[in-house]
C-alpha cells in the first residue's frame, strides 16, 4: 500500500512529520524495529534535505510485506556533484542552517547507509528524485 | 495476566462518559463504551494523566489505607523523597522520619537513602559501559512501561538497576530480619508513594520477579496525619540517613545531576518524554550520556498523589536539603553489586500492532486508511475513541461501527430525511384515476 506526504519548504518545525507518521504506521503493520529505524532515519534525512535545499517536495512510500520503497521528489535546484554530496561531511548548507544544528553533511551518506538500494536522478534547475529501497529482513 | 494489574481504575457511578480522559491519554488506552470510560489494560502505562484531568473524580487510583499496618508484626515506612516537599518550613527530612514513627511505623527506611546508593551504582555502571551509548533512567515506572510497548529499540538503553523504592524495600527488609529475627512475611515494607505508576509497580515490578515492597500508601493519605504530628516530631529530633543527592531525586534533574557528568538530559511531563524518546529512536540525540525522564510534570513532586503544586514543591525541596551534606551513602565496592541489578529481562510488548500476521495487518491498514478518509477528522471524541483514526482502527478491530461517528450518523439521517421529504412531496402509493381527465382528452 502507498502513503503520500507533502513536505513544505523552509519550515524546519514540520520536517520529520512524514518520517514520524510512517514510523507509526510501520509499527502498526508489525515491521521489526530494526527495519523501522532504518526507514525512519533515511526518510528523515531526505525530508530535511528537501526542506533545506529544494523548498519542499513530495514523498511516496510504497510498502509491502517484503520491502519499503521511498520516493522523494522535488523541483529544487538539483545536485551539482553527486559524488561529493555522497561524502561524509560534505555540505553546501548555509550558516543559518548550520546554526540550527543541520547541514553536517551526513544527509545523503546516512540515507545510503540506511537503505539497501538508493538511486538519485538529478538535473540542475529541474529537480531531484531520490529512490530508496529498504528490505524487510 | 498478572503483569497487567493497574492501580488506575474507574468509579463507574461518577463517570459521565465525557471525553476528557480519552483525549488526554498518551497511549490512547481509554474508550467510552456505553456511556462509561474503559481503560484498555494492555495499553495503560499507569501515568495517571486521566486522574489528573477527570473533572468528576471518576478516575481513581487504588492503593492501601493506613490499616494495612495491622497486617504485619513489624512495619517499615519507605517515604519517597517527594514527601519532604509537601510541608511548609520543614527544617529537615529527620522530622518527617520521626513523624512516621509517631504514626505507628516501627522503622523508617528513606527511599532517598536508597536513591543515593542507586546514584553511586549508576556512576559505576556508566563507567563500565560503552561511552557512546545513551543510558535512560529506569526509575520512573511509567517511562519503562512506555518504552516496553512503544520503543522496543530503546529497551537495551534502560538502566538495568533497581529503582530506589525497590532497593529501599530490599535493604529495609534485610535489616529488619537481622534486627528482629522475624521471618520476611511478618515484616511489612510500606512505600509512601507520590504516584500511581509506583503504586502499580509492586504488582508487576520491572526487572525483577517479585517486588520488595509489600504495600503502598499514597502521599496524600499520609499527609494529613503527618501534619498533625510534625510539631511533636520536631521536639524528639529524629535521624535522617539521606543527603542532598538522595532528597534531590524528588524533582526533575535530581537523578541526572548526581551522576557528575555534564552530558545528561532531564525531561519531565509525559508528552515531553515521548518527544525525547522519539528523537533517541531515530538516533537524533547524540553525545548525551544519560537521559532522565519523569512522566509527571516537575518530576515525582508532580505525581497525582502529591498534595502541593509541583513548582512550589520544587522550592520546598531545595530548602529542605539546604543544610544536608552532599550525600551520606556510597557503595564500598568498585563494581555495581549484583543485588542492585535487574534479575529478569524486559520484553517488548507489541500491543500497537494491528495483527501479528503481517498480511492481515496490511489488509486492516488499507481499511483503516479508507475509513479515516471518510471520517470528518475533527477528533471530537464523541464516538468514544480519542481520534478519527483510532475510531477507524476500532472499527477494523471490530469494536465500533461507522455510525458511532455523530457526523456520519447525521449524514445518514439527513439522507433518510431527504428521501422521506421526497416521498411526502409526491405522496405515497397509487393515485385514483381521474375519469373526467381521461374523458376530456378523448374529446
Amino acid at each position: 500500500m502507498t502513503f503520500n506526504y507533502d513536505v513544505p519548504g523552509d519550515d524546519f518545525t514540520r520536517a520529520g512529520e512524514a518520517s514520524g507518521d510512517l514510523k507509526k504506521k510501520l509499527k502498526k503493520l508489525g515491521f521489526p524495529s530494526s527495519v523501522i529505524r532504518r526507514v525512519s532515519i533515511a526518510l528523515y534525512e531526505g525530508e530535511i534535505n528537501m526542506v533545506i535545499h529544494a523548498n519542499g517536495g513530495h514523498i511516496t512510500a510504497d510498502v509491502n510485506t517484503d520491502e519499503i520503497n521511498l520516493t522523494l521528489a522535488d523541483v529544487g535546484p538539483g545536485i551539482p556533484d553527486i559524488e561529493k554530496a555522497m561524502q561524509d561531511g560534505y555540505s553546501t548548507a548555509s550558516d543559518q542552517v548550520r546554526n540550527l544544528g543541520f547541514g553536517a553533511g551526513m544527509g545523503l551518506p546516512n540515507m545510503k547507509r540506511n537503505s539497501d538500494e538508493i538511486s538519485i536522478e538529478t538535473e540542475l534547475g529541474v529537480g531531484t528524485t531520490v529512490r530508496m529501497k529498504i528490505l524487510n529482513q | 495476566m498478572a503483569d497487567f494489574i493497574h492501580s488506575v481504575t474507574l468509579d463507574k457511578d461518577k463517570c459521565l462518559g465525557c471525553t476528557n480522559c480519552i483525549k488526554r491519554c498518551p497511549t490512547s488506552a481509554i474508550r467510552v463504551e456505553n456511556g462509561k470510560a474503559r481503560i484498555i489494560s494492555s495499553l495503560c502505562i499507569d501515568c495517571g494523566e486521566c486522574i489528573r484531568v477527570c473533572p468528576h473524580h471518576a478516575k481513581i487510583a487504588v492503593c492501601q489505607g493506613f490499616d494495612v499496618l495491622n497486617d504485619f508484626e513489624y512495619t517499615i515506612a519507605l517515604p519517597a523523597p517527594s514527601l519532604y516537599a509537601q510541608f511548609n518550613n520543614l527544617e529537615g527530612p529527620e522530622i518527617v522520619v520521626e513523624g512516621l514513627r509517631i504514626l505507628g511505623f516501627d522503622d523508617v527506611f528513606e527511599v532517598a537513602q536508597a536513591a543515593e546508593l542507586v546514584s553511586d551504582a549508576t556512576r559505576k555502571y556508566l563507567k563500565g559501559s560503552d561511552p557512546d551509548m545513551t543510558i535512560i533512567s529506569s526509575a520512573c515506572p511509567t517511562i519503562s512501561r512506555l518504552i516496553r510497548i512503544r520503543f522496543p529499540d530503546l529497551i537495551g538503553n534502560l538502566l538495568p538497576l533497581l529503582t530506589p523504592a525497590e532497593l529501599a524495600g530490599k535493604l529495609a527488609k534485610e535489616r529488619a530480619m537481622r534486627e528482629t529475627g522475624l521471618p520476611a512475611d511478618k515484616i511489612g515494607t510500606i512505600f509512601i508513594s507520590p504516584c500511581t505508576a509506583k503504586a502499580s509497580s509492586i504488582y508487576s515490578p520491572i526487572g525483577l520477579e517479585k517486588s520488595n515492597i509489600d504495600a503502598v500508601i499514597s502521599i496524600k493519605d499520609v499527609y494529613t496525619r503527618l501534619v498533625g504530628v510534625l510539631n511533636q516530631a520536631q521536639d524528639t529530633c529524629g535521624i535522617s540517613d539521606s543527603g542532598r543527592v538522595g532528597v534531590s531525586w524528588g524533582s526533575s534533574g535530581g537523578e541526572g545531576a548526581a551522576l557528575l557528568t555534564d552530558s545528561y538530559l532531564a525531561a519531565d511531563g509525559i508528552e515531553n518524554c515521548i518527544k525525547v524518546l522519539n528523537e533517541m529512536e531515530d538516533e537524533k540525540l547524540n553525545n548525551i550520556r544519560f537521559v532522565e525522564l519523569n512522566a509527571c510534570p516537575g518530576g515525582c513532586v508532580g505525581g497525582v498523589f502529591t498534595v502541593e503544586n509541583p513548582f512550589i514543591s520544587r522550592v520546598k525541596l531545595t530548602s529542605v536539603r539546604k543544610y544536608l551534606p552532599p550525600y551520606k551513602n556510597i557503595i564500598r565496592d568498585d563494581l555495581v553489586p549484583d543485588e542492585y541489578r535487574w534479575s529478569s529481562e524486559m520484553e517488548y510488548r507489541p500491543v500497537m500492532e494491528l495483527d501479528p500476521d503481517m498480511e492481515k495487518a496490511f489488509a486492516m491498514m488499507e481499511e483503516v486508511e479508507r475509513l479515516t478518509s471518510k471520517l470528518p477528522g475533527l477528533n471530537c471524541g464523541s464516538c468514544g475513541s480519542p481520534s478519527c483514526r483510532t475510531l477507524a482502527e476500532d472499527i477494523v478491530r471490530g469494536y465500533s461501527t461507522e455510525n458511532a461517528c455523530v457526523f456520519v450518523l447525521r449524514d445518514e439521517v439527513q439522507h433518510i430525511a431527504d428521501l422521506l421529504s421526497k416521498i411526502s412531496g409526491i405522496g405515497m402509493g397509487r393515485k385514483p384515476i381521474d375519469d373526467k381527465k381521461n374523458d376530456d382528452r378523448s374529446k
